[in-house]
């Protein structure tokens, strides 16, 4: 981020930014750099770690924002955790669950001996509590509360096992209770205002404790002694071997890259192609790895008169040139859309045959479809200009020259684009009242349910989609615990996706980190965001 | 002068009510709504209840008629409360006290080395004999005002903390932190004083009073300083006046730079947020800063310049 940080709006990126999966891109500082220092893992020391904004809130369950995201991840667990490699959920605080056959009801067995730091003890009350509280949130609890829709009950079954009951078939909530949004919190602490939990932080049984919070200064957070619950997926056993961990905010790119490079702090989040060429020198890694969850993206209205011609839509697909997109604009390794999914997401279908850029069979398409070229090269029929607007939020300063490259990759097969920039306050408003054409987005999330949020014609519908098989195939995934018959699924409704081209993937959203090279194990969870617990620096 | 006094004073109020009233209606006028924003604006809005949204909107009054509305906040903005701010549910009223000593600090040592430089650029440039180092020395407040605060702050970061490691790049702590914003914020508002002042003191140079005093011998330190200094020292101050109401605004732009805690940040992110009763705090804030500085400005004028309060003696002006 310069000037205009690629992700500032704190409620946003979290939008953006929600669970996921995942596989690194990039060699990351995993502990085995040569020539720096002993290879060793060894305990001790603090992280300093500057992000770009603080959304105000040090409440797991609340945050939305990866830069809030990144530290109060470390001070809750979660009763699962999900392979960023493999998507597949793995113990955490829960030792087994058992979820019956219509994704209704689901079984949580806990481990025994979890504490809080305040010395209370970890029972399926706790946790009852917990998801009984998350639907009272409020405003900034919309992540979690999304998990939890549509949930009938929670029961503490014995003192370590737990139950939760949904109304309808929800094959996601598994995943859900992996993520931070449904970390769990201490009875006291559940019970306090979502303001309270917001401004003074939370008691959990996480590696690491919140010591202060100073609201857009700093966050800091002291390792938990005595701590031995950690997810089955953590590499180092019991304690974290970091002593403290301090969270900088530092809004403007280029002091938070001269900052990792003058070695004022060890890390840095929300790393934009202008700031790759400084952070060369060979002090520092960055660690890369795509958003899973909807592909940075067109969507589409497809009520629209022109765009309910399916031609018309391939059409799109077929001019953009997805790759010229990632190389010119992207940040070094931002992969080019190869589905509506991003390849991180569990269950993706690699489609990068269907999203091939092809200017010639687009011209073709829109020929058959009854476009005929005008003398300024925008195509027209029955005196109707080719022309749509696309609908842009202000949200991440790669939008715009995104955008504009669009434009041109779109005239060249003779449509035009205006583009049309909103507030981004309005994106749901916008989306809502369906007055656009096209709207630039994505949506992160290490579930393939998030297609159904986003493309089902019997919820919101946004885009407008006519009832067709894909709601069957939709609804069918997430009423399904048999894993090969969900990916089939979900295969299923990614080429229905993509074929009808509903939807316009172009980019993945990648998210890039820059550290020392000092710094061992900063690695990427499911979601994109960073677990510290395994991280040492020597 | 009691005429003077209540005069300024009644204008004061009128701008504080003026502002608060002119913020009001724009930020109701801007399209988009708080309570979508503060509910996620929307990438996962499928997932908002519409029914949670509309009590969101009754719990922060937004369902009520504009007219109402402003009432509503006008009268609690009188009695200094301002609601809570939408985006972290804390008081408008202490989110602002706990940013307001951060920003006066950086911005009063601003004001402090902006009269310094910019005075003793100006004092500096007048006196010397020099024709070509006079040319040089009043190039420079032009060029001052013109570069980008924001540039202004990159340099010196890059320059005293990246390479130098003298003063660090970021954070609120101590003077060693203060140091770089400090001298950001200073460069454009010095170059203004520095400009105003020049000016007025070679035109004060220029008068027959400071003829006068050469010609009975005061030295030429003397004539500078006693007599035209405090001669044009009366336009300087009014720009003092303005400065501080753009020193308030460049906060914006260098707190970010610096990392540093303030008013600045809080309006920067509130407007991000759409986090209406933030802003209005701010506005209305920011405003009562300047209308009262203004007002100090104003009352401490006859001191200087007797002529300016006609009605009565200088007796009442200290009264």
């Amino acid at each position: 981020m310069n000037a205009l940080p690629a992700f500032r709006a704190p409620r946003w990126a979290p939008l953006a930014a929600l669970l996921t999966t995942g596989v690194l891109l990039t060699a990351c500082g995993s502990g085995d750099d040569p020539g720096s220092g002993s290879n060793r893992p060894k305990s001790g020391g603090t992280l300093t770690f500057a992000v770009g904004s603080d959304v105000g809130c040090v409440d797991p369950q609340q945050v939305g924002s990866n830069e809030s995201i990144y530290s109060v991840r470390q001070t809750v667990d979660s009763l699962t955790d999900q392979d960023p490699s493999t998507g597949k959920i793995v113990p955490w605080l829960a030792r087994s669950w058992d979820i019956n056959a219509d994704a209704t009801e689901f079984t949580f067995h806990l481990r025994s001996g979890v504490t809080f730091s305040d010395g209370s003890q970890l029972t399926a009350q706790v946790v009852k509590d917990n998801f009984d509280a998350v639907p009272k949130l409020g405003a900034l609890g919309v992540l979690a509360q999304g998990y939890l829709s549509g949930v009938k009950s929670t029961t503490a079954v014995d003192p370590l096992t737990v139950k939760v009951t949904f109304k309808e078939p929800n094959a996601q909530f598994l995943q859900a209770t992996s993520t931070h949004s449904l970390g769990i919190e201490s009875s006291p602490s559940v019970k306090k205002t979502p303001q309270q939990k917001c401004s003074d932080g939370v008691i959990g049984s996480g590696p690491f404790v919140l010591r202060q919070y100073v609201q857009n200064q700093s966050i800091t957070l002291a390792k938990r002694t005595g701590y031995d619950w950690g997810s089955s997926l953590w590499s180092k056993k019991g304690e974290a071997y970091l002593d403290k961990l301090v969270f900088k905010v530092i809004p403007e790119a280029g002091v938070r890259a001269g900052s990792l490079q003058s070695g004022q702090v060890d890390a840095i989040s929300s790393v934009g192609k202008a700031n790759e060429a400084a952070l060369g020198g060979g002090q520092v890694t960055l660690l890369r790895r795509a958003n899973p969850g909807v592909a940075f993206g067109l969507g589409v209205n497809n009520s629209r008169p022109l765009l309910k011609d399916v031609k018309v839509r391939q059409a799109i697909l077929a001019a953009i040139d997805r790759k010229q997109i990632a190389d010119t604009v992207f940040p070094t390794g931002t992969q080019p859309a190869t589905s509506v999914l991003a390849h991180t997401t569990p269950d993706y279908t690699d489609l990068s045959s269907d999203l091939a850029f092809d200017a010639a069979k687009a011209k073709s398409l829109l020929e058959a479809a009854g476009w005929k070229a005008g003398s300024d090269g925008i195509r027209a029929k029955d005196g109707k200009r080719l022309s749509l607007t696309i609908s842009w939020f202000p949200n991440a300063a790669t939008n715009q020259p995104a955008l504009e490259l669009v434009q041109q990759q779109l005239k060249a097969v003779g449509i035009d684009v205006v583009l049309k920039q909103r507030q981004v306050s309005q994106f749901a408003t916008t989306l809502q009242g369906g007055d656009f054409d096209l709207v630039w987005s994505n949506v992160t999330r290490s579930d393939p349910d998030i297609l159904r949020t986003s493309f089902s014609s019997r919820l919101a519908n946004f885009y407008r989609l006519p009832a067709t098989s894909l709601d069957t195939a939709l609804s069918g995934q997430a009423a399904t615990t048999d894993t090969a018959k969900r990916e089939q699924l979900v295969d299923e409704v990614q080429k229905l996706i993509v074929q009808n081209a509903y939807n316009v993937p172009v980019v993945e959203l990648q998210t890039q980190l820059a550290v020392s090279k000092k710094v061992h194990s900063l690695d990427f969870d499911s979601g994109s965001r960073i677990q510290l617990h395994d991280t040492w620096i020597g | 002068m009691r005429r003077y006094v209540i005069k300024r004073l009644a204008q004061a109020v009128g701008v504080l009510w003026a502002a608060y009233t002119v913020s009001f209606l724009v930020l109701n006028w801007l399209p988009g709504d708080p309570v979508t924003a503060m509910a996620g604006a929307g990438m996962d809005s499928g997932d908002v209840d519409p029914a949670r949204l509309a009590a969101l909107r009754h719990e922060y009054g937004f369902d009520k008629p504009v007219l109402v509305q402003y009432a509503d906040y006008l009268g609690r903005a009188v009695r200094g409360d301002f609601g809570d701010s939408v985006a972290t549910g804390r008081p408008v009223t202490s989110t602002l006290a706990d940013a307001l000593p951060q920003t006066l600090q950086l911005t009063s040592a601003a004001l402090l080395l902006a009269v310094l430089l910019g005075g003793g650029l100006a004092v500096l440039a007048t006196y010397t004999a020099r024709r070509w180092l006079r040319q040089l020395l009043l190039s420079l407040p032009p060029l001052g005002v013109s570069v980008p605060t924001f540039w202004v702050g990159l340099l010196l970061v890059e320059t005293f903390s990246f390479r130098l490691h003298w003063f660090p790049a970021f954070g609120n702590d101590g003077l060693k932190g203060l140091v770089l914003p400090a001298l950001t914020l200073a460069v454009p508002t010095g170059a203004q004083v520095a400009q105003v002042l020049a000016k007025s003191l070679l035109t004060a140079l220029d008068q027959a009073y400071a003829e006068t005093a050469r010609a009975k011998g005061a030295d030429r330190w003397r004539v500078h300083l006693r007599h035209a200094l405090r001669n044009a020292s009366l336009p300087a101050l009014t720009v003092v006046g303005l400065l501080v109401g753009q020193l308030i605004a460049g906060s914006v732009v260098v707190e970010t730079v610096f990392s540093r805690d303030g008013l600045g940040r809080v309006t920067a992110a509130a407007v991000t947020a759409q986090d209406i009763p933030v802003v209005q705090g701010v506005v209305a804030f920011g405003a009562l800063i300047f209308v009262t500085t203004n007002l100090v400005i104003d009352l401490v004028y006859p001191l200087l310049d007797p002529r300016i309060v006609v009605a009565s003696g200088r007796r009442a002006a200290l009264a």
